[in-house]
């Protein structure tokens, strides 16, 4: 049994505290932003490794399976957000095969799904809005299921992650990402200003960096990302993956193997459509990014 | 698939020998880093990859049971067309030296071979040995009217990373004379990761420089350093090991409850095999650097 579903477990049969804890964990849904060109294992590490630190299952003293203390949120979903084709990367190639790439590799992820929302929009979405929109579908399942649950003998609650007695507690839509992202609020007319604070305040970051990197300086560096840093998750990766995708599509183009590295169903989808060829990774060459060309007026760039 | 003249390119097995406790996706990149180096080469062919996993006498701290470990490795590479696992040297009751277990490969592919080729040249003549045929392997149709000792065999090479080259210079757990078998008549093929002390150990060592041409350094660009020890780790904190080793292998793991603080516990205290052979053993003691 999943390690997870051990836990919620164990605390069914508790009679005392801890059923006033469970009762009190937020739901929370991930959401991924990028170009996933393709999607790699790393991508989906950062899944999991979100979901572990958000639920701290175990205190990081003791080596032991039995969780002492859960964490306060309860990840129910992870939602991975394809960038759509007017972004203007170089090297990204159309969305049709980002999404169905992304769907195989998360075939086997029973939490993970990809949504081709952004993907399909006419121009490119700024972030804060995709986080908008799948903010308010969140909140519209979460109004049905409140109606579906009002209507329903109390007994009866199917969820694994409420009690009989507990009313649904209203879902947090939190935006995941690598430190190189954070980082990336630093770079002239690449961000509006409002939208970090919205980010930040409304939503919430998890930010998975890798071993040697500390992003919490860089966060004290930025009056608005250190006024809600109760609102950043900081997560280590320790075990080292950095599979980049420009990494992938380069050995693809020489003919390099890259198995164990993006799933198999995603190679051999690349391999029949011929996704990644030295032409595909020639396309939006000298262009600008969209949101560096939008923000053409003069924008204060994020600096104190 | 284009057929290539087996007589232009030297064919190669390689052979990657280790606790797999368990197997990561980083031990299965090792072999496709390796043949993707051979083949850009343009001189060699690698024909097969064999996963060895060690013995329970190893005595290694948090080693599981064999049968375990063969298991898992056997489910991760069952989707692979090239390399397979042989469980030979895990079902041996007492630990054996790596040297052996490439001698014992490289004796198996020799007849293997020899086989082959008699096929052709006389009637049949039975080895009472089992023997795996391999689905990539060159028919000897075309060796019909060359003599049978004229083709060359299969080199076995020794797949590690640079953490096993580096144990080299660990005092009593290798015999030099095993060190220089190994990279004189096998050869070694090292993956690490971009900036590392590969060659700068190399140099160091006169045996290991003697044979450098047999020492391939093969750079991996990609970092991935999925180590068996941080996935035994996270598992007993209930972590996600999800895409850093095949499913399969996840999935068995769980249903076994294979990794916890008991199992890491095991062989605690014990002299690992190797050290406690060689400790009485004057001749491990010499120094690999000069």
């Amino acid at each position: 049994m999943p390690i997870i579903k051990g836990e919620v477990r164990i605390y069914r049969e508790e009679v005392s505290c801890f059923a006033v804890r469970m009762r009190s964990r937020i739901p929370v849904i991930l959401l991924a932003c990028g170009s996933f060109n393709p999607t790699t294992n790393m991508h989906m590490r950062l899944f999991e490794l979100a979901r572990d630190h958000l639920h701290q299952t175990v205190l990081p003293v003791e080596d032991t399976y039995i969780p002492k203390f859960p964490g306060r949120y309860q990840v129910i979903e992870g939602i991975m957000s394809p960038v759509s084709d007017q972004y203007g990367k170089k090297g990204l190639v159309s969305a049709r095969h980002r999404v169905a790439m992304a769907r195989l590799a998360l075939e086997t992820s029973d939490w993970i799904r990809v949504d081709p929302w952004e993907s399909e929009q006419d121009t490119w979405t700024e972030t804060v809005k995709v986080l908008r929109h799948h903010y308010n579908e969140a909140l519209r399942a979460f109004q049905s299921k409140k109606e579906f649950m009002r209507n329903k003998h109390p007994t009866e609650s199917s969820t694994v992650d409420s009690f009989p007695c507990q009313q649904p507690v209203l879902p947090e839509l939190k935006l995941l990402c690598g430190a190189d992202f954070l980082q990336t609020f630093k770079t002239p007319n690449l961000w509006k200003e409002e939208d970090i604070k919205e980010i930040v305040e409304k939503f919430g970051l998890v930010c998975v960096s890798r071993a040697g990197s500390d992003p919490s300086q860089f966060i004290q560096e930025l009056d608005l990302l250190s006024k809600f840093q109760h609102n950043i998750f900081l997560v280590r990766e320790w075990i080292q993956n950095e599979i980049s995708a420009t990494q992938i599509r380069s050995a693809l183009c020489r003919g390099l193997s890259v198995k164990y590295l993006i799933p198999d169903s995603v190679i051999a989808y690349i391999a029949q459509h011929n996704v990644y060829t030295a032409e595909s990774e020639r396309r939006n060459e000298g262009h600008l990014l969209q949101p560096c060309r939008l923000q053409n007026t003069a924008i204060k760039p994020l600096r104190d | 698939m284009a057929m290539e003249d087996p007589d232009r390119k030297t064919e190669v097995v390689l052979l990657a020998c280790g606790s797999f406790n368990p197997i990561t996706n980083m031990h299965l990149r090792l072999f496709e880093l390796a043949k993707d180096y051979f083949h850009e080469t343009g001189k060699y062919k690698v024909i097969k990859g064999i996963i060895s996993p060690v013995g329970d006498a190893y005595k290694k701290k948090g080693l599981i049971s064999a049968n375990h470990r063969v298991t898992m490795a056997k489910l991760a590479t069952e989707n692979s067309d090239w390399v397979e696992v042989d469980d030979w040297e895990s079902c041996q009751n007492e630990w054996l030296e790596t040297l052996k277990v490439l001698r014992y490969h490289h004796q198996k592919l020799l007849s293997a071979d020899v086989t082959n080729s008699l096929q052709d040249a006389v009637p049949i003549t039975k080895l009472g040995r089992k023997r795996k045929q391999e689905p990539n392997r060159h028919e000897p149709i075309k060796k019909k009217n060359q003599s049978p000792v004229v083709k060359s065999v299969p080199q076995v090479k020794l797949l590690c990373g640079s953490d096993m080259l580096e144990s080299f210079g660990i005092p009593n757990l290798w015999k030099l004379e095993d060190i220089t078998e190994i990279v004189e008549k096998h050869g070694l093929v090292c993956i690490s990761r971009a900036g590392n002390n590969a060659q700068k150990f190399i140099y160091e060592s006169d045996i290991l420089w003697r044979h450098k041409n047999n020492i391939h350094l093969v750079e991996e660009w990609i970092t991935n350093d999925i180590s068996s020890t941080k996935i035994r780790r996270a598992l007993r904190r209930g972590q996600s090991i999800r895409y850093l080793v095949p499913d399969v292998v996840r999935a068995y793991i769980e249903k076994n409850r294979l990794y916890s603080p008991e199992s890491e516990d095991r062989n605690a205290g014990v002299v690992l095999a190797p050290l406690q052979k060689h400790a009485s053993d004057p001749r491990s003691s010499q120094a690999l650097n000069n």
